[in-house]
């Protein structure tokens, strides 16, 4: 028979395709997350760049050390590993050393990821574990924000960037808190258009807000992302943050604030949508992005820290097989007790 | 024969049958104390002092102690051993004991020591019991001393607290915090079942490497 016969063609079972793969998916990720990254290079400087790019080194080379023999440096493919670390190097301070970034890209792939069997066997969030390792490590590094030059000084290196591994920086740069610590500390509030576009000061990925949004939107078009999970996020949020300045206008943040100001809009939109550490059940997406929406709140106005997107995700990445073992839907044709 | 056989009884304690990093043995003290070098050091020694002590003791009286009662024997053995090291600690260095705090006293219910009287000392004649309690209990100092120096050196950039990486060394926080230990502890665990994971893959490729001579 000539097997070339257009009229008689054989396939085996899955006859319709999506289409949509794991490397496709997380290029989609990284593409969306370009704008938002380049802003930061723009408003940072070089500094951002050199950050990201250590970040990005430490996530793959993790990744590569610790692949099977064999196969070594086939799991890069997916490009998971470089979308974790420009993750990681976006939650950062811009002025952290290059080699804490590393450090952190490394860990988080290597503890956050690997150790756990790989890709789709982690039960956290590999580029958040990466910062919470660093947070816990080095504290005041984490803490430590360089004023946003807004382009005016692209060419300029912070020497905090460039100390030696193991090293801290000698020299102190100019350093300013974040809107969301004006908040707490001082009770400034960072007028909402800077929190949009930019210009404010804050981690690498946290000062773009419009950008992110329009990242998500990206993501949403090319069905990558789950969009119950942001929206139930932001929407806690808003209701929140409502209600609080209800209670208390001149001393809890308005809604809008609270969604533009630190890392939301980054955690809700890329890191809470991580389909291996978020529920697949939709009723269990509403669920976990109530979950981190109230735990973000709550940390921000009654905990002791600015801000925690990072805890109040990881939080809820551990509650996520739980969640999924609930909402379960009913098998078609079976009881409602059977599993 | 019998040189060898003691030989081997306190050489496995330290590598083969590693209390700490293969047994997965006394945890409590393992990450509770080993936030520097000293501290871990002193908690090994005391651990010593009681393991290689009640070893002896147990040991000895093996064949008077009845069945029915032995664990609390044990423990009593074990305990008059601790109050022994408690004391002394807190005469000779009452810093480092006010550091270890509560650790010492609870040196009775590691249970590394009553594993070892349980399935050892209570079986064998002194000297074999003696040489495994060395053995078992050098290998805890080890494992207690690797930990806490690891930790020592990337927590407080120092080793005995000498300065290793001069004024301007970034500590690594966590590392003296407990999820330093917990952190350390595992990785070092990993490395250890790594490296017999693949000893026994040498081993294996040798022996059909020698059948495939032969045949």
């Amino acid at each position: 028979m000539n097997k070339k016969d257009p009229d008689l063609l054989l396939f085996h079972a899955p006859l319709l395709r999506q289409g949509m793969t794991t490397p496709k998916a997380m290029r989609d990720v990284i593409y969306a997350l370009l704008p938002a990254t380049a802003a930061s290079i723009w408003f940072f400087g070089l500094s951002a760049l050199l950050l990201l790019g250590a970040s990005i080194a430490g996530a793959v080379l993790a990744e590569w050390l610790f692949d099977n023999g064999q196969r070594r440096g086939e799991s890069l493919r997916d490009a998971t590993a470089v979308l974790t670390g420009l993750l990681l190097g976006l939650t950062l301070p811009p002025g952290l050393p290059m080699w804490m970034a590393f450090l952190g890209g490394f860990v988080g792939v290597s503890l956050g990821k690997v150790i756990w069997g790989g890709l789709g066997h982690n039960l956290f969030n590999p580029a958040l574990l990466g910062r919470a390792f660093l947070q816990a490590t080095f504290p005041i590094a984490m803490t430590t924000w360089v004023v946003n030059s807004y382009g005016g000084e692209f060419t300029s290196v912070y020497a905090s960037s460039l100390a030696l591994p193991f090293m801290q920086s000698g020299i102190d740069s100019v350093t300013a808190a974040t809107p969301l610590g004006m908040l707490k500390f001082d009770q400034e509030v960072t007028p909402l258009a800077n929190l949009m576009f930019g210009k404010i000061n804050g981690s690498l990925g946290e000062t773009s807000g419009v950008l992110l949004l329009l990242g998500g939107i990206y993501l949403w078009l090319r069905r990558d992302l789950d969009w119950r999970i942001p929206v139930s996020i932001l929407l806690t949020v808003v209701l929140f943050s409502a209600v609080l300045s209800l209670v208390d206008a001149a001393r809890y943040p308005t809604p809008l604030f609270s969604v533009f100001s630190g890392g939301l809009l980054l955690g809700a939109i890329y890191m809470a949508t991580d389909p291996v550490t978020s529920p697949v059940t939709p009723r269990g997406a509403w669920i976990f992005g109530i979950g981190v929406g109230v735990l973000v709140m709550l940390i921000r106005v009654f905990g002791g820290l600015p801000e925690g997107v990072m805890y109040a995700i990881l939080l809820m990445n551990a509650a996520t097989p739980l969640i999924d073992r609930y909402t379960q839907p009913r098998v078609f044709g079976r009881g409602a007790d059977s599993p | 024969m019998k040189q060898n056989e003691s030989y081997e009884e306190f050489i496995k304690g330290i590598w083969r049958d590693n209390p700490v990093f293969v047994q997965v043995l006394g945890m409590c003290p393992m990450l509770a104390v080993t936030n520097s070098a000293v501290n871990a050091i002193a908690m090994g020694m005391a651990t010593f002092f009681v393991l290689v002590g009640s070893s002896f003791l147990v040991s000895s009286f093996r064949n008077w102690i009845p069945k029915q009662v032995r664990i609390s024997c044990f423990i009593i053995i074990i305990a008059t051993f601790v109050t022994v090291a408690d004391y002394t600690l807190l005469a000779l260095v009452p810093k480092v004991h006010k550091e270890l705090g509560a650790f010492i006293p609870l040196i009775v219910a590691n249970c590394m020591i009553l594993g070892r009287q349980e399935a050892f000392s209570s079986r064998y004649p002194v000297r074999l019991a003696v040489m495994d309690a060395m053995g078992m209990a050098s290998g805890f100092l080890l494992a207690l001393f690797s930990l806490g120096a690891i930790r020592e050196i990337l927590g407080d950039g120092a080793l005995f607290g000498i300065d290793l990486f001069g004024e301007n060394f970034e500590p690594w926080i966590i590392m003296i915090l407990p999820p330093g230990g917990f952190l350390t502890l595992g990785v070092i665990l990993l490395f250890f079942n790594w490296f017999r994971f693949k000893k026994d893959e040498f081993l294996a490729d040798v022996a059909a490497a020698e059948r495939g001579g032969n045949g």
